[in-house]
């Protein structure tokens, strides 16, 4: 990710391979492509940010239908879209490819503070619980007859907001209570995991590597 | 309410501003933990996980503003007076890592912008403003809301303010600095009324019912005394 944020976009040949790059371990994860495409839709207030850019800016410029783009501006725009795009390709590809637990083990490794970790292994456990309960009352308002409209409404949404906090803390009490009970100590016992084998770390190393290259042979070259 | 722009992505702003700012952040996160740790001790990781999945639902509300369009919660204000601002800095960086990691909301290497602006300037502004208007007016319950209603209101526009020092700094953009902040901060004027609106009455609900679990309130609440009744 590094090493894409900071090829310039004149070098649009590294970019066509670092696209190709992540396509070719999406296709290889075998991960459904329409998935991928809904949720990279998160991108688009960005991009209308980056299309908006050509407008902007100062030096060489083209007159296209009347309007005046300036190249500083197309390009910075191009690399926003470019690099915004690579970004979310390789999150997404981390987030299906890896279960949370996963990512959250990986960010212990990485020497995330264990409370960090821990609020967010908790955060994970009760997320479904704490959605179903806002469903739930979601649904009994809907039953009651309850349509929020306007700014009018905003209050007794609130109040849902209010009980949501309430019940949630108060599950957090029970939580804590129950560990208490069980023997907890401060501290969550973990079950130890093997280390990563060399072959695993020439796995996770290759992707970057190989993109590190690419940024280095296309400077080398001009 | 609806934050445009407010999870930047990577590549929007350079490397070098993006490694500062995630160093700030990783200190601001560092006191925070050892401020939640003093506040909460054991009970640390139930409570602020579950208040972390309250605020990540939290979000997830829908407020309907008018003609179709709709706006959510950004909870810093909130979350300080709800739950203080230790822990409320652990919750929101943890919602806005988990939304990076899991939902490519927001980038890697742009997740110290986005903890700065949200997690630190939103909560610990908040936080300020909120004391000082505490200070000011009468210690009663029914001023918290009103001083929670200054605080998200101000909060907002402050956090985007944030985000437009950081584009001062280091964006990889043309447009000018000028018009990003006039536009940034002239809706997220508007953006801070909705989340004033809606921390203000989240506040008054949940002090209606259990108010010993409101931080902002627990600090001033009058002791209980018993007093001699004439029968």
């Amino acid at each position: 990710m590094l090493v894409v944020v900071t090829t310039p976009i004149t070098n649009w040949v590294s970019y066509l391979v670092y696209f190709s790059l992540i396509i070719t371990v999406i296709l290889v994860a075998r991960l459904p492509l329409l998935t991928v495409f809904k949720r990279s839709l998160i991108e688009i207030p960005f991009v209308l940010f980056a299309v908006l850019m050509p407008f902007f800016g100062t030096g060489e410029s083209y007159q296209v239908g009347g309007f005046t783009l300036y190249r500083e501006g197309i390009l910075a725009g191009t690399a926003i879209v470019a690099k915004g795009t690579l970004g979310v390709l390789g999150a997404i590809t981390l987030s299906s490819t890896s279960t949370a637990r996963e990512i959250l083990r990986g960010l212990e490794r990485l020497k995330l503070p264990a409370l960090m970790v821990n609020i967010a292994s908790f955060m994970l456990r009760y997320i479904n619980v704490v959605t179903d309960e806002m469903e739930r009352m979601r649904i009994a308002r809907a039953s009651r007859g309850f349509e929020a409209k306007g700014i009018r409404d905003w209050r007794i949404l609130a109040s849902v907001l209010a009980t949501l906090f309430m019940r949630s803390y108060e599950r957090g009490e029970r939580v804590h209570l129950a560990m208490l009970s069980r023997g907890f100590t401060g501290v969550l016992p973990r079950t130890p995991d093997s280390p990563p084998r060399p072959r695993q770390y020439l796995q996770v190393v290759s992707l970057p590597l190989l993109a590190l290259l690419i940024a280095l042979s296309e400077r080398i070259l001009r | 309410m609806f934050a445009p722009l407010l999870h930047i992505p990577d590549g929007f702003i350079n490397v070098p501003t993006s490694v500062i700012f995630m160093l700030l952040s990783a200190a601001g996160i560092a006191i925070a933990l050892r401020g939640a740790k003093g506040e909460l001790d054991d009970k640390t990781a139930p409570l602020a996980g579950l208040t972390t999945v309250f605020i990540f639902a939290a979000q997830m509300i829908n407020f309907p503003v008018a003609a179709g369009t709709s706006g959510h919660l950004l909870g810093g204000a909130l979350a300080a007076i709800l739950i203080g601002p230790y822990a409320a800095t652990l919750s929101i960086t943890i919602v806005l890592l988990l939304q990076a990691l899991l939902f490519a909301d927001g980038g890697l290497i742009a997740s110290g912008l986005n903890v700065f602006n949200l997690a630190l300037v939103g909560v610990w502004g908040s936080h300020l403003i909120f004391l000082i208007i505490r200070k000011i007016m009468p210690k009663r319950k029914n001023f918290i809301p009103v001083a929670g209603f200054i605080a998200a209101l101000i909060q907002v526009p402050l956090a985007a303010t944030s985000f437009v020092i950081q584009y001062a700094i280091g964006a990889e953009s043309t447009i000018p600095v000028s018009t990003v902040f006039t536009a940034m901060v002239s809706t997220h004027v508007l953006i801070g009324i909705g989340e004033a609106l809606v921390t203000a009455f989240t506040l008054s609900a949940v002090l209606a019912t259990r108010s010993d679990l409101v931080y902002g309130w627990k600090g001033i609440a009058p002791k209980l005394e018993i007093k001699k009744v004439n029968s």
